[in-house]
Parts: C-alpha cells; sequence; structure tokens
C-alpha cells in the first residue's frame, strides 16, 4: 500500500436499521470495521469512540458474532449546544462467520476507543486413518 | 448550511416507517432549533474531526471524537477566538499477506479549526483525550461573561 499520508475525510455515522426494536432511546450506529484474515486467526478492528471496557460486550454463539458499545455520554444540564456535527449513540454490529474460531482463545483489546479483536482459527481436524473392515 | 445527504432515501425494502420518520424529525430538529452560529467553522463535506459545541454561562465546551491517535501525534493550540485541533491518525499496517473482508477505516492527517464567538482566557483552557473522545474546556474572557447590573431608581 502506498503510505501516502492524506486527509481524513469526515463521514457521517451510519445508523443502524434493525430488524427489531431497541428497547432503550436513542440512535444507534454501525461502527466502522477493518476486517481482516490469515490462515490462523480473523482479526476485527472497529472504531467506538466514548467507550468503555465496562460498557463494551462481545458475543459470539453459533457462528454469529456481536458487538455492542455504549459510549460514556455525560453533558450537564446547563450546558446549551450551539453546534451540532455529530450524534451520539450506542453501537451495534453483527457478523456471521464462516470459520469456526477458538473461543478460548479469543483476545480483545481496547485502546482510545478503538477495539482490536483477534478471533484464532479452530485448527483443521487431525487426519486420522480408518480402518476398512471387509465382510 | 450544513449540507447532509439523508441518509437511505427513499425507503428501502426492510426499512420501518415509524423510525424513519423519526430519524427525519430529529434531523429537522438539530436543523431547525440549534442556532448557526456564523462563521464558528465552513462545515464543507469530509472536514475532519467533527465537532460538539457548547457552552454554559462561564465556558465553550468542544467535543469531538478522534479514536485511536496516539497522544503524540494530536495537538490543540490556541490563538486569539481559535481552537486549532490538528494532528495524525494513523491506521496500522498489517502483515501483507492478511486478506480484507473490510476496509473501512482511514488514516490521515487532519487539521480543523473553530472560531469562538466571543474572547476566551487562554491560560485557563483544558484538554483532556479519553476513549478516543477530544473534549476541551475552553473559559470565556471576563468580558465575555454575563454581569448583573443593578439598576437605581
Amino acid at each position: 500500500m502506498v503510505a501516502d499520508t492524506q486527509s481524513i475525510q469526515a463521514r457521517e455515522k451510519q445508523e443502524v436499521v434493525s430488524t427489531s426494536e431497541q428497547t432503550t432511546a436513542g440512535p444507534v450506529f454501525s461502527p466502522t470495521v477493518d476486517i481482516f484474515e490469515d490462515e490462523n486467526a480473523l482479526t476485527l478492528i472497529a472504531d467506538m469512540p466514548g467507550v468503555s471496557k465496562d460498557n463494551l460486550q462481545i458475543d459470539l454463539r453459533e457462528d454469529v458474532l456481536t458487538i455492542t458499545g455504549v459510549p460514556i455520554v455525560s453533558i450537564p444540564q446547563e450546558e446549551i449546544m450551539i453546534v451540532q456535527e455529530f450524534e451520539i449513540g450506542k453501537y451495534f454490529r453483527q457478523f456471521n462467520l464462516a470459520s469456526t474460531i477458538d473461543q478460548d482463545k479469543i483476545e480483545a483489546k481496547l485502546t482510545n476507543g478503538v477495539l482490536r479483536l483477534t478471533l484464532p482459527k479452530v485448527g483443521p481436524a487431525k487426519p486420522r486413518k480408518i480402518q476398512v473392515v471387509e465382510g | 448550511m450544513i449540507a447532509r445527504h439523508t441518509q437511505g432515501w427513499p425507503l428501502g425494502p426492510a426499512r420501518d416507517v415509524s423510525s424513519e420518520l423519526d430519524r427525519i424529525v430529529r434531523d429537522l430538529g438539530r436543523l431547525v432549533e440549534s442556532p448557526r452560529l456564523s462563521r464558528i467553522s465552513d462545515i464543507s463535506a469530509g472536514v475532519y474531526p467533527l465537532v460538539n459545541v457548547s457552552q454554559d454561562s462561564e465556558n465553550f465546551y468542544v467535543r469531538s471524537e478522534i479514536p485511536g491517535v496516539k497522544l503524540e501525534d494530536l495537538d490543540v493550540s490556541i490563538m486569539g477566538r481559535s481552537v486549532t485541533i490538528s494532528g495524525e491518525r494513523r491506521v496500522e499496517i498489517e502483515d501483507p499477506k492478511v486478506s480484507y473482508h473490510r476496509r473501512e477505516r482511514q488514516g490521515g492527517k487532519f487539521r480543523r479549526q473553530i472560531t469562538l464567538p466571543t474572547d476566551l482566557d487562554a491560560d485557563k483552557i483544558r484538554a483532556q483525550y479519553k476513549h478516543g473522545i477530544l473534549m476541551l474546556v475552553l473559559p470565556k474572557a471576563d468580558n465575555a461573561k454575563p454581569k448583573k447590573v443593578s439598576i437605581s431608581e
């Protein structure tokens, strides 16, 4: 990849339109992610500014990975908004995983609002010689 | 005027009408209610980072979402009534052997200048970067704070 440093473009958050209703009020956004894999692991990196470890949930069951984050929002009553360019809301994103993951070895690291999730793949089953009996 | 696309218009197949209407009402409310300070900044498409600016009688508050930036790559400076947020967001370069399924995050340099409508007390400015959010507290200069005037009969 070319290592040119260009200017970042600001983008609006993508709002999630889900088929099930939210029980809490407020918008829900889909965090921007990078997903890549090699033969050993699947890695997901998600931008979730405002989310701390205690407000982050990672769920993996039946090959569906779900990440949910609730950003810390504390705006005192006395503050009056003058300019609002971005909204604050929950983060939610779901993925169907093609590979089987070794759940015990999942690593998650949250730094400055960026989640780095490493999902090691389960190794291939060792080849087993099957005895054939004639009869 | 903030130029925006109303996302997802016209309605797509799996959209719920009432939540789409909620969203439009919220967007309209924001455009109509919040008084736009002229010259706070030119919001043209692509300018990063986006900011939310609020105030009370004592301070201006600037909040900005800039996840994944190292402190040494983040800079806040002030001159007169203008605050400049600048720096570089680096996206880690991964092993060239990996294959990407999604690549949505960007890295790059940024520089955003915001001009506040009153004089500021430059020495008392506070900046905090936590969980990827930059929060600036900009105290208003004394001449900018509201003062009660006593009325004599």
